[in-house]
């Protein structure tokens, strides 16, 4: 099958330290990848060099066959490639509401509309509705996102994502800081998804990682030193190596 | 709860939108404060007028500033645009119907907006003030320059609007201003409020908060910011036309940095980001230029820093913005 995203010796280096370092990777429709890596190995890096939210030393991607490097982050958004973000960015001042139906009226090229008010539209707030009642965040719908808990806006951020349909998701720690009682909650959404969306999702919590990917890549220091199975991420030496010292129970977990 | 319908949670918003009930009042507050004004003023009927020419520019700053969170000392450029448009096809080409006028005057502040809107959003923060800055001073020397059409240092007279729907001359008392000043306040007050809450408004409150997350949406915050400056330049050419249209003459002020930076000072002091909190800053302001200087010619001035500096210090949020927190705290208390 023709790769929906593929990302070729992409490097960046931050004053000297190669950040990420000749990484290059491909993702088919429907692939559920999981980028796991210690602190620091440039999980986030990568996420922003391919979403253009930074810029790349050298290096290609391509998103459905198209070559994306030049077009900003905006442009490979409307192409279908989407990321939460690993620190929460939302607006404060705006209700989870007024989120996703931001986020799904941007979607559908309404969000340019100078009349009309979303909640007055039935077809926005069937999906409003839909979406924040799979993340249990239909009751705060109307509440302002500075008043709701932290763990709960991180399910806001992949309410957002999800809301713009997108056709490569980049999920950057999707669980952290989400209550263990909710992860539940991001796992059925994950698993809600349809079925040809490509997801890399950047996980530390390894149980969640060998429920959801059937890939599993390693990033160290910059550069992959593993791509493939979950059940042979752990018999390999190098993993355990990069791991050891820096992210002690990851063997433990593993 | 999950079963709930797409019907059932539109009824269950309605009541949070109120979105009839908060529009009449407002218009009927509007009105009311219109024809109080007209009775407590009747031989000042030309000072209420141009209150509302003033509250159409704060309007239209609070659009870019309040809502989208552009900051600019240069917003009059906007208005004086539409205040010599409307001034120069009547003084110069004979175009006296003062719809006509009107119409060059929204299409002088919607181009002035687009030029200001180019170059003002090209930097952030404090470069972005002084781009605003150095704009109004090149519109102002422009005008200024160009005097053979605008009449440089003595004002552009000379304009003489013909009567209302061929019916009403805009009289010596300016009653017919008054009214006309009135009824485009009201509709501009009605349209901006349809903006505001439209998905275009919501994109922009958003944008105001964090322009690289919504960029991660995939929504260009520059271009939705140069479409609300457009908006906000038709906005301030209403007023700048109504001011031509009132008083039949157009100044160097009304392209002023003091005017800009005046209009900025009544925003604040109503309240950012609200339209209501606009209008209360413009005649809470002009209210105080005027009235209480006449009565104390020597403090008023020192009343007016004063009141500036207890309304930033003590209400941030401006007098309508503290306000109406204030009432909403209450009604949640409840
Ligand atoms: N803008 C930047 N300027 C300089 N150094 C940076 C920048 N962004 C990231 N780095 C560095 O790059 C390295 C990788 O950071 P990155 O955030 O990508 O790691 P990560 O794998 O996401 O880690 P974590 O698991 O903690 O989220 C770190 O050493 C970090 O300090
Ligand atoms: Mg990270």
């Amino acid at each position: 099958m023709q790769p929906i995203f593929e990302v070729r010796n992409l490097k960046r280096a931050f004053g000297g330290l190669a950040v990420t370092n000749d990484v290059s990777l491909s993702m088919a429709p429907g692939d559920r990848v999981a980028l796991i890596g210690p602190n620091g190995a440039g999980k986030t890096t990568f996420v922003n060099l391919v979403t253009g939210n930074l810029a790349p030393d050298s290096g290609e991607v391509r998103l459905n066959g198209e070559t994306v490097t030049s077009i900003d982050a905006i442009g490979r958004v409307r192409r279908g490639l989407v990321r939460s973000f690993q620190v929460t960015r939302l607006f404060l001042d705006m209700t989870p509401a007024e989120h996703v139906a931001l986020a799904v009226l941007q979607r559908d090229g309404r969000s340019g509309r100078l009349f009309g008010n979303f909640l007055a539209m039935p077809d926005v707030m069937d999906e409003v509705g839909q979406l924040l009642g799979k993340l249990g965040l239909r009751d705060l719908m109307h509440r302002k996102v500075s008043e709701i808990a932290y763990g709960q806006q991180r399910l806001l951020e992949i309410a957002v994502a999800l809301a713009l349909k997108p056709k490569v998701l980049l999920l950057d720690e999707p669980a952290a800081g989400v209550p263990q009682s909710d992860t539940g909650r991001i796992e059925q959404a994950l698993a809600d998804l349809p079925a040809d969306l490509a997801v890399l999702m950047i996980e530390h919590d390894m149980d969640l990682v060998f429920r959801f990917a059937k890939r599993v890549i390693v990033l160290a220091a910059g550069a992959i030193i593993f791509d493939g199975s979950p059940s042979d991420v752990t018999q390999d030496p190098r993993v355990r190596e990069a791991y050891l010292g820096s992210y002690a129970n990851a063997s433990h977990a593993a | 709860m999950s079963m709930t319908t797409t019907n059932d949670l539109i009824a269950e918003t309605q009541g949070k939108r109120r979105f009839g009930a908060s529009d009449l009042i407002g218009l009927g507050v509007i009105l009311a404060l219109a024809v109080v004004g007209y009775f407590l003023f009747p031989t000042n009927l030309a000072l209420l007028t141009r209150i509302i020419a003033i509250a159409l520019l704060v309007l239209s700053l609070d659009l870019v500033t309040g809502y989208c969170g552009v900051a600019t000392l240069g917003h009059a450029a906007l208005f004086g645009a539409g205040a010599y448009a409307a001034g120069i096809v009547s003084a110069h080409y004979g175009i006296n119907d003062p719809f006509a006028m009107l119409a060059f005057g929204i299409a002088a502040g919607a181009v002035a907006g687009l030029i200001c809107g180019a170059v003002i959003l090209r930097a952030h923060g404090l470069p972005q003030l002084v781009l605003s800055i150095a704009l109004i001073h090149l519109f102002h020397e422009f005008a200024n320059k160009a005097s053979s059409w605008t009449g440089g240092s003595d004002g552009l007279s000379g304009i003489a609007p013909s009567a209302l729907f061929g019916l009403y001359e805009f009289d010596l008392w300016g009653r017919t201003a008054y009214v006309f000043g009135v009824v485009l306040l009201v509709l501009v007050f009605f349209v901006l409020r349809l903006i505001v809450r439209s998905p275009f408004g919501m994109l922009c409150r958003a944008i105001k908060e964090d322009p690289i997350r919504i960029r991660s949406m995939g929504a260009s915050p520059k271009a939705a910011l140069m479409k609300m400056y457009v908006i906000s330049g038709a906005v301030a050419g209403v007023g700048g036309a109504l001011n031509a249209i009132s008083t039949q003459v157009v100044g160097l002020d009304s392209l002023s940095f003091t005017m800009s930076a005046e209009s900025l000072v009544m925003l604040v002091l109503g309240g950012t980001g609200s339209l209501f909190g606009a209008l209360t800053g413009t005649i809470v302001f002009m209210f105080f230029e005027d009235v209480v200087s006449a009565a104390n010619p020597f403090h008023w001035l020192t009343m007016v820093g004063a009141l500036l500096i207890a309304v930033v210090l003590f209400a941030p949020k401006g007098l309508y913005g503290t306000a109406a927190a204030f009432v909403a705290r209450r009604r949640e208390a409840k």
